[in-house]
């Protein structure tokens, strides 16, 4: 028994309020498990992006179509990482794949990522780039010519036939990936929503309201990038782009916003025997990070920020700097979510009669520092991906653009 | 390797690893069954709470505890006892008594009361478990005679059980960061003997017994009294029976 864990619980001790079970003290779940609905999220929400191009044939969003897979990627890749984590033996979790429990929506995990990863994203991701891939291994010196030969699988088909067979496949990987990415994260919903023995949890509409407001981080997201890797790299920003986007996304945050205040009215409507308890945890212990960051902060100012935007008419530039201050505010809201829905459902006692409360430590597994490292890593792992597949062609080729323009 | 070999090796794999694990399951499901067959007569455990008879002396949290190993620190609990107050205004102030761990004190200090008892908890080995539902890798499991056991050899320590018990009976044990939680002392019960908790309660207020014999003490409570079960409407059919339960206990 490690003292310090024992000497940080007889402090929460002390801030508990009413009854709770007594194993109940300790929060299991910690801020790695906000992080991972966070981020499944962002793939899901980025991957939506990209399908309205192929699939919806949405034109003007065309700029942010690879840049949308390769941060869904990115974050994909991330994504296991806060669970593995979290784990108390890290080193079983390949049980989860040997011996699955079917009856247990966590041991669906594996093959939805798994699926996920391999079927939809980096098929898709192969399938697009692969007229590129053989260019730039052909173009590139040696050893970056056989790394882009070994990606490209070696292919070496450039005809026409072939062109147009990527083509095909892409637009079926993305009619399967729409699917797909609902059940990644209606499935990271279900895990919650299913908890019969958690009111806070339990609602049909927990994986519906989970894929909505991955839709909305995912679609902030990209915007948040392509609004600041546009400019760094020295090109104008597609305002016909950015304004498509952000359409979508107040589109995305009506309907979010419609279902959470369903979920709401609902709640309140029913008035089950948990809800005196419930109402207490949002009054004292939630009202910082679910009233004022989630709601008011995330949500409601972000929403009436756009819809202000749609009714009137601002220049360019004004329009870029609240586009970009509401898809932050956005992802501070999404966040705020995750972290009310993991930490919410477990700060009530299940005697419906006292709250625990969390402490958030610093350093450890379980701790800021670890979530904040998780929450970079993606966007390093997209800096590299930028660099190997360029979204905007390789600057080779725009040398090359630019002496035929010259000749 | 062109496309469409590619493509094939993929899925080959996919479905390679994920009917090895399919196949390991069934097995392991197989030899379960088995063993269960070999051991002659059903039987299915649980346990009687005769509410009037406690007495919150603490002795079967304490017999637990030291039987079990469970950790002497106040968070850790495979049972434990509740103090209801119930108070004129139908107001309701609950205490856990953890074994001698933490004193009551207060029993004056509250004024206006109507009534007290005490509630002994534990884990309900519910015949349809939430717990072993979720469990990602099959660690929680139900045995032949209706015992919910953790295997801590297969327990990824993820917490998820502990989220679906709805009755707050399960603990990360911080030595082995598994699950842990009440096995109704499988190893003395296998043995003839009584649950820990059972053997030193000096009212005999924990009636241990298999409600498929007709000549267990159980099974005559039952016959005899009114019982109850916590949180029925859960569907978690639980066997921890209570006689005498205040509707204000969940």
């Amino acid at each position: 028994m490690n003292i310090e864990t024992s000497t940080g619980l007889a402090a929460l001790l002390k801030q508990v309020t009413g009854y709770i079970y007594p194993n109940e003290i300790e929060i299991q779940w910690s801020i790695l498990i906000v992080v991972y609905p966070y981020i499944t999220g962002l793939v899901a929400g980025a991957f939506i992006l990209a399908s309205l191009v192929k699939v919806f044939n949405v034109k003007e969003v065309l700029p942010t179509y690879r840049l949308s897979l390769l941060t869904a990627l990115s974050f994909l890749i991330v994504a296991p990482l806060p669970l593995l984590f979290h784990l108390g033996h890290p080193l079983r979790s390949f049980e989860i794949f040997l011996t699955p429990n079917l009856s247990s929506a966590m041991a669906m995990f594996a093959f939805v990522y798994a699926w996920y990863l391999m079927v939809v994203l980096l098929l898709e991701i192969w399938f697009e780039y692969r007229t590129d891939l053989i260019r730039w291994s052909e173009k590139e010196k040696f050893p970056t010519n056989w790394f882009y030969k070994v990606i490209s699988l070696f292919s070496t088909d450039t005809s026409q036939k072939a062109v147009t067979f990527d083509k095909k496949a892409i637009q079926a990987i993305t009619i399967i990936g729409i699917p797909s990415a609902f059940i990644l994260h209606g499935y990271v919903g279900f895990i919650f929503g299913s908890i019969k023995a958690n009111p806070w949890w339990s609602s049909v509409l927990m994986p519906i309201v989970f894929l909505f407001s991955a839709i909305v981080s995912g679609i902030a997201l990209v915007l948040i990038l392509y609004m600041i890797i546009t400019p760094s790299r020295g090109e104008p920003l597609d305002m016909k782009c950015l304004d498509k986007v952000a359409s979508f996304l107040l589109y995305a945050i009506i309907i979010d916003f419609s279902l959470e205040v369903l979920d709401f009215i609902h709640r309140l409507y029913e008035s089950e025997e948990s809800i005196k308890i419930l109402s207490d945890m949002v009054m004292n212990r939630l009202f910082l990070s679910l009233v004022v960051m989630q709601i008011l902060l995330g949500m409601l100012l972000p929403l009436g920020v756009l819809i202000l935007i749609k009714i009137s008419k601002f220049n360019d530039e004004l329009r870029k700097l609240l586009y970009f201050v509401s898809a932050i505010l956005i992802q501070i809201g999404i966040f705020s979510t995750r972290w009310n829905v993991v930490f919410g459902g477990q700060m009530f006692s299940k005697s419906f009669r006292g709250l625990t409360t969390y402490k958030l430590e610093i350093l450890g597994t379980d701790g800021l520092l670890s979530a904040l490292i998780l929450l970079i890593l993606p966007f390093v792992i997209l800096a590299i991906l930028l660099k190997i597949l360029p979204p905007w062609g390789r600057r080779l080729d725009n040398l090359d653009e630019k002496e035929a323009l010259a000749g | 390797m062109n496309r469409k070999k590619f493509i094939t090796f993929i899925t080959n794999f996919g479905m390679l690893i994920a009917s090895g694990g399919l196949f390991r399951t069934t097995l392991m499901g197989a030899t379960e069954n088995a063993l269960a067959k070999n051991t002659g007569l059903k039987k299915r455990f649980a346990m009687g709470i005769r509410v009037n008879e406690c007495i919150g002396c603490g002795s079967c949290v304490v017999a637990c505890k030291t039987e079990n190993n469970v950790p002497k620190e106040p968070f850790y609990f495979r049972t434990w006892v509740e103090r209801y107050l119930i108070k004129k205004d139908d107001s309701v102030v609950i205490h856990s008594i953890n074994g001698g761990l933490e004193t009551i004190s207060d029993s004056f200090k509250e004024k206006n009361i109507l009534r007290s008892f005490f509630v002994p908890k534990l884990c309900n080995h519910c015949d349809n478990p939430p717990c072993a539902q979720v469990c990602p890798v099959g660690a929680t499991f139900q045995t032949e005679d209706g015992i919910v056991l953790v295997d801590e050899n297969r327990c990824i320590g993820c917490g998820y059980c502990l989220q679906a018990c709805p009755y707050g009976a399960r603990y990360i044990r911080p030595a082995t960061h598994t699950a842990d939680k009440c096995t109704l002392c499988y190893h003395r019960i296998k043995r003839g003997l009584a649950p820990a908790c059972v053997e030193v309660c000096p009212t005999q207020a924990r009636v241990f017994g298999d409600l498929e014999s007709g000549a267990s003490p159980l099974v005559r409570l039952k016959r005899m009294k009114n019982t109850h079960v916590l949180k029925p409407s859960l569907n978690t059919e639980p066997k921890v029976f209570y006689t005498d339960l205040d509707g204000v206990v969940r």
